[in-house]
């Protein structure tokens, strides 16, 4: 493929669109270390706002729980996700291409139609089952919007895994369990920690479905934030969002390596595969 | 007597209602090297599939052993199978992926060790347990997945196309290896190849298909030297097919001219098909000839030459050592035991017919429509 030179308009497009994306981060990570509160002049460095921070207890417990329900949905939502995405492989593709497609669904949809939903479903069903929003919903919301990513991850690897493996395994006496954790498991086990990682760092990263769906008792640290914003003006917050906008960053730069890598692996094999006989 | 192993019993296939196994009765006997030969699609690898039990017939028993193994899955069944793309595993290195059946019937250590070892000297990969398979060349991958399987000791091996991805030199050892490692441990292997030479050199039994129906059972030589009809002799080999009528046992009309041959049993002046091979027509000088014909096309392929000859608009290919040039009359002479003849069947007038060929090259039909006038052959 030619590569073209990008034209100086094309160019200055390019900035423009980076700056939009980007400036707003840039400002609120520099006014984190802002020694005064202003949100407007520039005062002197200082880690005041970070120190701060973790002494604030609620702030502190808000980030308990955001790490409780992102470890534990994340977890959950791994195993289920890669149980069903192995389930959909074994479909005829008449079944599974549908189904795929409605399993994209949630990924598009507005978050809160996604939350206003959960929240409704919840406090319907709780009205008959005896329970209330809280941390149960909270994780039961989470998972659920977390398995379409783990499937969407671990679906590529089970379509680049060759199919004969699973007989091969079958022919010489597994059975299909054992089949599944000696053979299928170490194939795709990348595409099982990226969908791990990914449903983290969404959990980690949201906000309205779970201010729909944790009920009036439990806060998350995105929740927390959010309503930091509407009682006082302190510069606490831009220090606790530069701290989650990095973790969020760092997670996803981890799982753009790790595809890119498993993919470049892939097509080494593929490569190797085709210039052998 | 060789002792039957396995039956399929009124087997069919379908696939959504695409049937891939048209109501085949077939049995494999014990220690035998047995082929199943056809083009691709005609349902040879679904077979394999179904003794393999990876797959469960639409209709019809599969016995093994004398008993019905329809439901047996394919870790319970004493067969094991060689995929054609390997199917290794690719997390285990070469020891590991020679072990795996038997760590999975749980062998003692010693005893996988040793039977690994044995199996890797078997076939000629010694020295390589400690290698990835993804570093070794095609044809070293093919020997640990043919290990793999015979490690398990199965009473019969199922290779599908196991040799599909190697080059020419390659396959040609690995053919001689195959018959070689059969014949060592003395065990069924049922073969799948759509590549016939690779059939006739290895096998005990070819089975010919096509459209998922057994078109012929048989030797080698049989296979070869009497196909049962069109399909089979075209598959198998090069083959010039006439329309003729068998005027009584022994002689055969075709051409408007009576032939000497060795086959019988037909009604009087039945319509059959012609078989003549190409190799088994001897060029004379025009005058002695049974036939007489122009040589339209002419391809040098090392040991002979491929001539094209056009009898009467029908052309022949014949090969021979003798260079004729292209525009050269020619006769030709055919021993009795050179005529194969054919029931008609369905495949009657599909093949054998080399006309195409001589189109795809150039077209010299035209410049011999004179010279085609006095193409009378000579009165017996």
């Amino acid at each position: 493929m030619k590569k073209r030179q990008a034209s100086p308009l094309g160019r200055i497009f390019m900035i423009l669109v980076y700056l939009f994306l980007y400036a707003p981060i840039f400002v609120l990570i520099v006014f984190s270390f802002n020694s005064s509160k202003s949100r407007s002049v520039w005062t002197g460095f200082t880690f005041k706002w970070y120190t701060e921070l973790f002494q604030d207890s609620s702030i502190l417990s808000s980030l308990g729980t955001t790490l409780l329900v992102s470890v534990l949905s994340a977890l959950i939502a791994t195993l289920v996700g890669t149980i069903a995405a192995v389930g959909f492989f074994n479909m005829k593709k008449r079944w599974s291409t549908p189904l795929l497609s409605v399993n994209n669904i949630p990924v598009m949809n507005a978050d809160i139609v996604t939350g206003v939903s959960l929240c409704l479903a919840f406090v319907a069903a709780g009205s008959f089952l005896k329970f209330k929003l809280g941390f149960g919903t909270l994780l039961i919301a989470h998972i659920t919007f977390n398995i379409p990513y783990v499937i969407l991850s671990v679906m590529p690897k089970l379509q680049q895994m060759d199919k004969h493996l699973v007989d091969a395994a079958q022919d010489l006496g597994c059975t299909w369990s054992q089949a599944f954790v000696k053979v299928i498991m170490p194939e795709i086990m990348p595409g099982i920690v990226n969908g791990a990682i990914i449903a983290f760092t969404m959990s980690v990263d949201d906000f309205v479905i779970s201010y729909f769906t944790a009920g009036s008792k439990v806060q998350t640290l995105a929740m927390n934030i959010y309503s930091m914003t509407r009682k006082r003006i302190s510069p606490k917050i831009n220090a606790v969002s530069t701290l989650l906008f990095l973790v969020v960053m760092i997670l996803l730069i981890i799982v753009n390596i790790r595809e890119s890598r498993q993919n470049a692996e892939a097509e080494r094999k593929k490569l190797k595969a085709a210039s052998e006989p | 007597m060789p002792k039957e192993l396995i039956r399929l019993q009124n087997c069919t296939m379908a696939f959504d209602g695409d049937v891939v196994l048209d109501n085949v009765n077939i049995h494999f006997n014990d220690k035998e090297f047995l082929t199943l030969l056809g083009p691709s699609g005609c349902g040879k690898t679904t077979m394999l599939r179904i003794i393999g039990g990876f797959l469960k017939p639409t209709s019809g028993d599969v016995i093994f052993d004398g008993e019905r193994i329809n439901d047996v899955p394919p870790n319970k069944r004493t067969v094991n199978t060689v995929f054609q793309k390997y199917a290794l595993f690719p997390n285990m290195d070469v020891f590991e992926n020679v072990a795996f059946g038997l760590r999975i019937a749980k062998v003692p250590k010693d005893e996988i060790k040793q039977r690994v070892m044995e199996m890797l000297e078997v076939v000629s990969l010694k020295g390589f347990e400690h290698r990835d398979v993804t570093s070794l060349s095609g044809g070293q991958q093919q020997r640990v997945a043919i290990a793999r399987a015979l490690v398990n000791r199965p009473k019969v091996l199922l290779l599908d196309e196991p040799l599909g991805a190697l080059d020419m030199r390659l396959r040609k050892d690995m053919q001689i290896e195959l018959k070689r490692i059969q014949q060592a441990l003395d065990i069924t292997f049922i073969y799948v190849t759509h590549d016939q030479e690779e059939a006739l050199a290895m096998s005990d039994i070819v089975v010919v298909m096509n459209h998922g129906v057994i078109q012929q059972i048989g030797t080698p030589e049989k296979i070869y030297n009497e196909p049962k009809n069109a399909f089979v002799a075209d598959f198998i080999g090069e083959s010039n097919i006439l329309d003729g009528v068998m005027i009584e046992d022994g002689l055969v009309e075709f051409f408007g001219r009576r032939f000497q041959c060795l086959d019988g049993g037909f009604a009087p002046n039945e319509p059959v098909d012609v078989v003549i091979r190409p190799e088994d027509v001897d060029i004379v000088p025009p005058e002695e000839g049974m036939l007489r014909g122009v040589v339209t096309n002419l391809t040098f392929k090392g040991v002979h030459y491929d001539t094209f000859v056009d009898f009467k608009g029908f052309k022949w290919l014949i090969q021979t050592t003798d260079y004729c040039p292209v525009g050269s009359r020619i006769g030709i002479k055919i021993d009795p035991d050179g005529i194969h003849i054919m029931k008609k069947s369905e495949y009657s007038g599909m093949f054998g017919d080399y006309s195409s060929y001589s189109e795809e090259y150039d077209e010299l039909g035209d410049v011999n429509a004179e010279i085609l006038e006095e193409l009378e052959a000579p009165e017996a």
